[in-house]
């Protein structure tokens, strides 16, 4: 709407129509404002819904619940840990694989590839991104977990079995698991925006790099990558809220055990999933409180984790070369 | 504006009927919605529509009054009923289920539990397939020297709750350590979401175990366990022995229809076994509305137990339906 109003040719119009169009602009204006405005207001309605629903086991547990380990629906005894821990093991591990993948994969096909196979893998990539999670998680049962079982962990159990991560019975469902199939889930995303930024950066970027006689690669990973770093950084918060958030394919793989464990090839349970595990079947208050009471410990880690991201955008910013 | 035209016409269609709305219990699901369909075809004035969400949501949604009936795997407890305070609930039992155990041990193709035995390995007391008490349990069957993988429901689950019930009855360690309820906090275990997550990490885990909805082990042809019953004898679950336990359970019927039939007596009955109910309304203030729902019962009691044994549910007993008949007159 705006560019419509910019790019009119407003000194052969009447001037009824320029008042018109100024109307139309305050229009827009409000318009707009009140589509922005909803956002801010659903985001406090939420809180507000899941701070009154979780009155009961506020009251009940107070803090202790962030460090309770206990999760009893017989003794209505609720902590929150096993499933922070959950969450952010299971989000640590698909991150630390998907984004060098992801990173990788979108400077080859933006800087790298000829145009023909960019083209053709950007559009199999923006296909991934779109498969129903559901879809990941039956994929996982029957694929990944039996994979994991009988090859990868006995493996891993070999090679780095003196870790305490790598200890304990292989069952192919655990942390290991649930973080790699997130990290399949959340890497088209990296690719997608990260390519997009790296396509956005200005060509004569990378022809005075070359014209100061940097290497193809020099010019890339000096120049290119640094420049398109703000889009890179948001495609891996998008992946880390959609690796937080992920329920279904989570839920089918982790093994679903309220305990914390060490090593990676335990199960787990993580906060999404219980809320989609226990919400249905949850008959006492308190259960039920706890469960929205969870769902606001996953705002709150939302929110912590977006900040964190935003104070890294601004410390890095500056340094190198500027931002558009 | 035809689409506005059309939207209306078929909101008028819809407002002819008497409409009613029920949720609750995924289990009983299948069978619920052929009836209400098969009930619409015999009464087309009545159209009752179904939301399985569960038999929590079920409850939870009839205590707000946001449908007029409700359906559930568990009776209501005493206190959920102290919040119903505009009326009485009245439980109406409708078809009946077993819940089987499933494992998947190389060379075992039939093993028999005993109470004890199957809340042992629950518990995680019972570490190995070769263990005492599964050797007692299986004279003659060379079970392996391997380590047991327990599986239950990771879900909340009608299931969970009368498997719990079921292993609270038979284990005094079960019922002061675990308890009862849709989801526990299991001792041991994987957990695999609904019947088919179980399914799915027993197939593919060797020397696992696991627990399933009788129809859905019968509908996907899998193996299952004898469970020793509370006459002493070891019996695999099928229609007859799962309606046999709720016969048993039959004579010492409580005037409410809240009972467990875990652990029935009965020579062939079988011990993991429940109802699922619907749960009615004692007073309902629209008369139209009352009537549907009363005919539909007696229906349902009748021409609707045809329907069970197709879909793999246990029909009623006999005795049960005669008692249930009576409640009918209680709804006003």
């Amino acid at each position: 709407m705006g560019t419509a109003v910019v790019t009119a040719p407003q000194q052969t119009r009447s001037r009824k129509l320029v008042k018109l169009l100024r109307d139309g602009d305050q229009i827009a204006h409000l318009v707009t404002f009140l589509f922005a405005a909803s956002v801010f207001l659903v985001t406090v309605f939420l809180v507000y819904e899941l701070w009154i629903h979780s009155g009961p086991s506020r009251t009940k547990f107070g803090f202790s619940f962030l460090t309770g380990k206990t999760w009893d629906p017989v003794a209505e005894q609720f902590g929150a840990l096993p499933f922070i821990y959950g969450t952010v093991l299971t989000s640590i591990i698909a991150l630390l694989i998907s984004v060098p993948l992801g990173v990788g994969a979108a400077i080859f096909l933006s800087e790298l590839a000829p145009p023909k196979v960019s083209n053709a893998c950007t559009f199999l990539v923006e296909l991934l991104a779109a498969v129903p999670s559901v879809i990941f998680g039956l994929l996982a049962i029957f694929t990944l977990v039996p994979i994991m079982r009988r090859y990868v962990e006995p493996f891993l159990k070999h090679t780095l079995g003196f870790l305490p991560q790598f200890q304990g019975p292989a069952y192919g469902v655990g942390y290991l698991s649930a973080g790699l199939i997130l990290s399949i889930m959340t890497f088209p995303f990296i690719i997608s925006i990260s390519r997009e930024a790296l396509l956005s950066v200005p060509r004569e970027q990378r022809e005075a790099a070359l014209a100061l006689g940097a290497t193809k690669w020099e010019s890339t990973w000096q120049v290119v990558v640094p420049y398109a770093r703000l889009g890179i950084l948001g495609s891996i918060f998008l992946a880390l809220a959609r690796a937080l958030g992920e329920t279904m394919a989570v839920t089918m793989v982790i093994g679903n055990d309220t305990g914390i464990h060490t090593s990676l090839l335990s199960p787990g349970y993580t906060i999404a999933a219980i809320i989609a595990n226990e919400f249905t079947e949850a008959t006492g208050d308190v259960h039920l409180s706890a469960l929205v009471e969870l769902g606001l410990v996953l705002f709150a880690l939302t929110m912590v984790l977006n900040a964190a991201a935003q104070l890294l955008i601004v410390a890095t910013t500056g340094k190198g070369s500027k931002q558009p | 504006m035809l689409w506005i035209t059309l939207f209306a016409s078929a909101a008028c269609v819809a407002s002819a009927a008497e409409t009613i709305n029920a949720a609750g219990a995924t289990f009983p699901a299948p069978i619920y919605q052929k009836w209400f369909e098969d009930f619409h075809k015999a009464h087309p004035d009545t159209q009752i529509n179904y939301q399985a969400i569960g038999s929590g949501g079920g409850i939870r949604q009839l205590v707000e009054g946001t449908v007029d009936f409700g359906a559930s795997d568990m009776p209501m407890t005493d206190d959920q009923l102290s919040k119903v305070t505009r009326y009485k609930v009245l439980h109406f039992p409708t078809v009946l289920g077993g819940i089987v155990p499933t494992y998947n041990v190389p060379g075992a193709a039939s093993i028999k539990f005993s109470g004890d035995t199957l809340a042992g390995i629950y518990l995680g007391n019972i570490k190995k397939w070769n263990d005492a008490a599964l050797k007692k349990d299986n004279p003659g069957l060379n079970l392996p020297n391997e380590d047991i993988t327990v599986v239950h429901r990771s879900d909340g689950s009608g299931t969970s709750f009368v498997f719990s019930d079921y292993l609270s009855k038979v284990s005094p360690e079960w019922k002061t350590k675990v308890g009862v309820n849709a989801s526990v906090n299991w001792p041991v275990g994987l957990g695999g979401k609904g019947n088919e997550g179980v399914a799915g990490l027993v197939k593919q885990t060797p020397n696992s175990i696991g627990y399933v909805e009788l129809i859905y082990a019968v509908q996907n042809k899998m193996d299952y366990g004898a469970i020793k019953n509370a006459a002493g004898n070891f019996v695999k679950a099928d229609f007859n022995t799962v309606s046999e336990a709720a016969a048993g359970a039959a004579k010492e019927m409580p005037a409410d229809f809240r009972v467990s039939i875990n652990n029935a007596p009965g020579k062939n009955a079988y011990p993991i076994s429940t109802f699922t109910w619907l749960l009615i309304p004692d007073k309902i203030g629209d008369a139209a509305k009352k009537k549907s729902i009363t005919d539909f019962l007696q229906w349902m009691m009748t021409t609707g137990q045809g329907d069970a044994q197709g879909l793999s549910y246990a029909p009623l007993p006999k005795q049960v339906v005669a008692k249930e008949q009576k409640q009918i007159a209680l709804i006003k």
